[in-house]
């Protein structure tokens, strides 16, 4: 079999072995399945990844030649995304065993297998070259972490969950009208096919409903500043093997769909030309970055914290877009790989902590860094990567992130980056002074309470990604030369 | 110096991280961590000496670990100025080895395993600034070199300390994220390079009013020089213990700092370049009024650590104008007023403390009398006041000397105004504090009787240094011969 075949089972491993763990009896044999799962996608899509060239993958299903039949097609641009999504799928579950024992003690094998068909929809919304099969992969990702959230033992991750449902249904509604507008005046729903008629009739108004439609729709999955609102408390609810795989994943998806629609579908051309869409994103893309730290900055139940600094992360993703150059899009793609390796790490570290005291209010880490020091070293390490300190991941993000800035001569942007870095030297630095420099809590009697430090299956894992977090500050050429080859590959796609 | 191997400099930046570690597992067994603690500073200091037969000969190592950016990599590369600052950082750490084991048992403070490795890793981040082959990787180094000293200066765990801790962590890292970083990215972005070339990298990249923007960026991000008003860490840093105070804000700390001026200013600005433009005399008036207000400051405290430590902003600052008036004779001065006012402050710390030791007193007005029973201890200190006033017969006065000539052939006359009138200064604040002790009547309620001269130890260590200063004096040449290769 040749690479161009191999590639569809990144999707259809996950997805099939979905069916199977549904009917696995018992605890480990479910993880171990899905594990080996999301690892196989893992390497498939490294393998995928190192495979490929100037010419894009394809695949056609049912050897239905496109554009009746469904195509995936697969560039440097998603072949990266999935290696990320699934990547960061494998940390997860390798971190969550034991984590999932405590928080979800029964019907694990159906945890799993909505996993498994998250990830699934994740990486299929990732592969696929067809508008619709997006949507389709969409409402699949979406309804399975509906439910995953839902899993939590807190009952307000019900509410959260039903939220996330309205507003996921939203977006994905507005994205499926928007497809339909540029099916009605295409009459095709392949995206390279769609790319080579929308500039015979771009210059109607149903195209350009159709592409507010699909970014609206897409702004939203991607939790982008207003549509923000679903994503604190869904991350904030939901199981923290959750946290930490969504956090990784879900946003960059969206993110890389809307990519995908913009340069690839309707063209940079078109996209920024046709509609001030450059300055519409800088601009949502800076409330984000602030309006996330600042919030960040005074939350006192911890995961919400993370989960509003992701709201700063999409932020400079976007930034990142919307600076419509090279430099500026490698900088989005490298920070998509840093970003979620940071805050993977970082959700980890939390929901270690929370594994022993079973609370993510900032109270409920007074003292920790002494009764669990190695699990807040790791936090403290991991919030380095997120300040984007030299040496860790988070700092090349930045680095990138300002010279698009600085290329595109907007130096007041160099400012505003720093000065939302120095809100993160904040938030963080709360977590750091609760763990450390506060009296340990006490119970009602007035006795110290004492937590251990983690169990090993939980600090091992942790401890890779805080090392991974160090390893790609410093050694860049996979992560940099990953994310320029996506950058180049969504500038000059399907032409 | 050919019989002892020269080590990567990478293996030389480690062993004292090394050290750190091996420090920190011992710290349930007192010898053996006394013993890796001099271990640590003896294998250093043999490494850093290794280097100065090859550098010296033109062929200083080079060594990169892994490209970062394009263009950008974490690498090092041994040139003589480095070399120096290595050199005083590995040998005071030897001499305060021997100091600190002594002050901090004589005064029982506890995690002492968690205080040599901190140490040991400070000394291994001032290393790592020494030998780092651009600024992205002398920025790592300085930022490892904050976050170390942190836990030493907060040592004492007080509310008092942990005040003095935030400001220390708050100026440092506020001025080198938002001023340092942006300034390096901004040469990243204008010539696509970070390394130190001599003769500067900037050329042409950037439009000539632009330049004295940069060298502000420079001057004042780089807190560590403790340029006003970015001073304000240097005497919140002193709640630390004395050893702390000595070997690091006012050696390996602050010398970083300046360290860093003079690198930027030769081998990112370029000499000749600051020369010709000028760009850097505003930033010299202004180490010149940080030097003659810190003074004045320093005149009013009663404390003698923070009386040091006003005195320390205002030597700092005696680089700095060496480095921003860019004359060769200037320059030469700088790197001289580098190593004699580390050899000469940490003399004085080592005293503070062993004031400290012998009779708990750290107040000024409470020392009358004191030097009669300390007569070591107090003419230690004197000497290390005389070098650093700048007299004849002590390494201090070369480095004044030809930062007076340098200003003067620069005809910048506010400057050497500001020289020679910080020089009487120092004389009104510094010289007074032996003169009471030998001279001054003790004081009602504050006698003298009973008290004894400090450990042993601690009178070694002061007595190598104090010695250093004089020698200084008639050997001065090694180290003029390296400042004038740096220059010309």
């Amino acid at each position: 079999m040749t690479l161009a075949q191999w590639m569809p089972f990144i999707v259809l491993v996950p997805m099939i072995t979905s069916g199977l763990v549904a009917l696995l009896p018992g605890r480990n044999l479910p993880w171990l399945m899905t594990f080996l799962a999301a690892t196989a996608s893992t390497g498939l899509s490294l393998w995928v990844l190192f495979g490929i060239d100037a010419e894009p993958l394809r695949y056609a299903f049912g050897n239905w030649p496109p554009p009746i039949g469904i195509e995936y097609r697969v560039d440097a641009a998603n072949a990266w995304v999935a290696f990320i999504v699934s990547g960061i799928a494998m940390a997860a579950l390798l971190w969550g065993r034991v984590s999932v024992h405590q928080e979800i003690p029964e019907r694990q094998n159906i945890f799993y297998a909505l996993f498994l068909l998250a990830l699934a929809g994740l990486l299929g919304i990732t592969l696929t070259g067809d508008a619709f099969n997006v949507f389709v992969f969409l409402e699949i990702s979406s309804l399975s972490t509906y439910a995953l959230i839902a899993f939590g033992h807190d009952r307000r991750g019900l509410l959260a969950a039903f939220r996330y449902l309205i507003m996921g249904t939203i977006g994905a509604t507005f994205i499926l009208i928007g497809i339909g507008f540029l099916y009605m005046m295409t009459g095709t729903l392949n995206m390279a096919d769609l790319a080579e008629r929308i500039p015979a009739v771009a210059d109607t108004n149903a195209v350009r409903a159709g592409f507010a439609f699909i970014i609206v729709g897409l702004g939203l999955k991607l939790a982008l500043l207003p549509l923000h609102l679903w994503l604190p408390n869904a991350y904030a609810f939901a199981p923290n093997v959750i946290t930490v795989f969504l956090a990784g994943t879900a946003t960059k998806v969206a993110l890389y769909v809307m990519l995908r629609f913009i340069y690839t579908v309707f063209g940079g051309d078109y996209s920024f030309g046709a509609v001030p869409l450059a300055t519409l994103l800088m601009i949502l893309a800076i409330a984000g970055m602030v309006v996330g730290s600042w919030v960040a900055m005074f939350e006192p139940n911890l995961k919400r914290l993370l989960a509003y600094s992701s709201v700063a992360q999409v932020g400079y993703l976007v930034l990142g877009v919307s600076l419509v150059s090279l430099i500026g899009l490698t900088a989005t793609f490298v920070h998509l790989f840093n970003h979620a390796l940071m805050k993977a790490a970082l959700f980890m570290a939390l929901g270690t902590v929370m594994y022993r005291t079973g609370s993510a209010r900032i109270e409920a880490f007074y003292g920790v860094g002494r009764q669990m020091p190695w699990t807040m070293t790791a936090f403290a390490l991991a919030g380095l990567s997120l300040i984007g300190v030299p040496t860790t991941a988070g700092f090349i993000s930045k680095w990138y992130l300002i010279l698009a800035a600085m290329e595109a001569g907007l130096a007041w942007l160099v400012v505003l980056i720093l000065i939302t870095s120095f809100m993160a030297v904040y938030y963080i630095w709360r977590v750091i002074e609760a763990a450390w420099f506060k009296p340990a809590q006490t119970d009602a009697q007035g006795a110290t309470k004492v937590f251990r430090e983690a169990p090993l299956a939980l600090l091992i894992p942790l401890w890779i990604m805080v090392a991974l977090n160090f390893y790609f500050g410093l050694e860049t050429s996979l992560s940099l030369g990953a994310a320029e080859q996506a950058a180049q590959a969504l500038l000059g796609a399907f032409k | 110096m050919s019989f002892i191997p020269t080590l990567s400099p990478l293996t030389v930046v480690v062993i004292p991280f090394v050290g750190a570690l091996a420090i920190a597992l011992a710290h349930q067994h007192p010898k053996l961590r006394d013993g890796l603690g001099w271990l640590a500073s003896i294998a250093f200091f043999i490494a850093v000496a290794g280097h100065i037969g090859p550098t010296l000969s033109g062929q200083g190592a080079t060594q990169t670990l892994s490209e970062l950016l394009p263009g950008v990599s974490i690498a090092f590369a041994v040139e003589p100025l480095g070399l120096l600052f290595a050199l005083i950082g590995a040998s005071l750490w030897l001499v305060a080895t021997l100091y600190a084991q002594s002050y901090m048992k004589s005064l029982n403070y506890p995690h002492l395993a968690r205080f040599f490795a901190c140490y040991a890793i400070a000394l291994g981040a001032a290393a790592g600034i020494a030998f780092s082959e651009n600024l992205l990787t002398l920025f790592i180094f300085y930022e490892i070199l904050t976050l170390s000293t942190y836990p030493l200066v907060t040592h004492s765990g007080s509310e008092e300390a942990r005040r003095g801790g935030r400001i220390y962590l708050f100026y440092l890292l506020a001025s080198s994220i938002g001023l340092l970083l942006p300034a390096i990215i901004w040469v990243y972005a204008a010539t696509g390079t970070l390394d130190f070339q001599s003769g500067g990298i900037l050329g042409d990249h950037i439009a000539p009013h632009w330049i004295p923007v940069l060298v502000g960026l420079f001057a004042f991000g780089i807190g560590k020089a403790a340029l006003m008003p970015m001073h304000k860490w240097l005497p919140a840093a002193m709640v630390a213990p004395a050893p702390v105070s000595a070997l690091l804000h006012a050696v390996a700390v602050v010398k970083a700092g300046v360290f860093t001026i003079l690198k930027v200013a030769i081998f990112v600005f370029g000499i000749d370049v600051l020369l010709a433009t000028g760009a850097g005399v505003w930033v010299a008036w202004v180490a010149a009024f940080t030097i003659v207000s810190a003074s004045l400051v320093a005149l009013r405290l009663d404390d003698l650590k923070a009386r040091l430590a006003y005195s320390t902003v205002a030597q700092l600052s005696y680089v700095i104008v060496g480095a921003m008036i860019a004359t060769p004779l200037a320059a030469i001065g700088a790197v001289m007023q580098l190593a004699m006012h580390a050899v000469a402050k940490i003399t004085l710390f080592f005293s503070a403390g062993a004031i400290q030791v012998a009779s708990g007193r750290k107040k000024i007005k409470e020392f009358d009398g004191l030097g009669r029973v300390m007569p070591y201890t107090f003419t230690f200190m004197t000497i290390g006041i005389l070098s650093i006033i700048g007299l004849p017969l002590f390494g201090g006065m070369w480095a004044k000397w030809y930062l007076l000539m340098g200003s003067l052939s620069a005809e910048q006359w506010i400057v050497a105004g500001a020289l020679m009138l910080s020089s009487l200064l120092n004389i009104l604040y510094l010289l007074i504090i032996p003169i009471r002790g030998f001279f001054a009547p003790a004081a009602d309620g504050v006698p003298t009787e009973g008290l004894h001269e400090a450990p042993m130890a601690q009178r070694v260590a002061m007595g190598i240094t104090a010695t250093a200063c004089v020698v200084l004096f008639f050997f001065p040449e090694p180290l003029f011969e390296l400042a004038k290769g740096l220059v010309s």
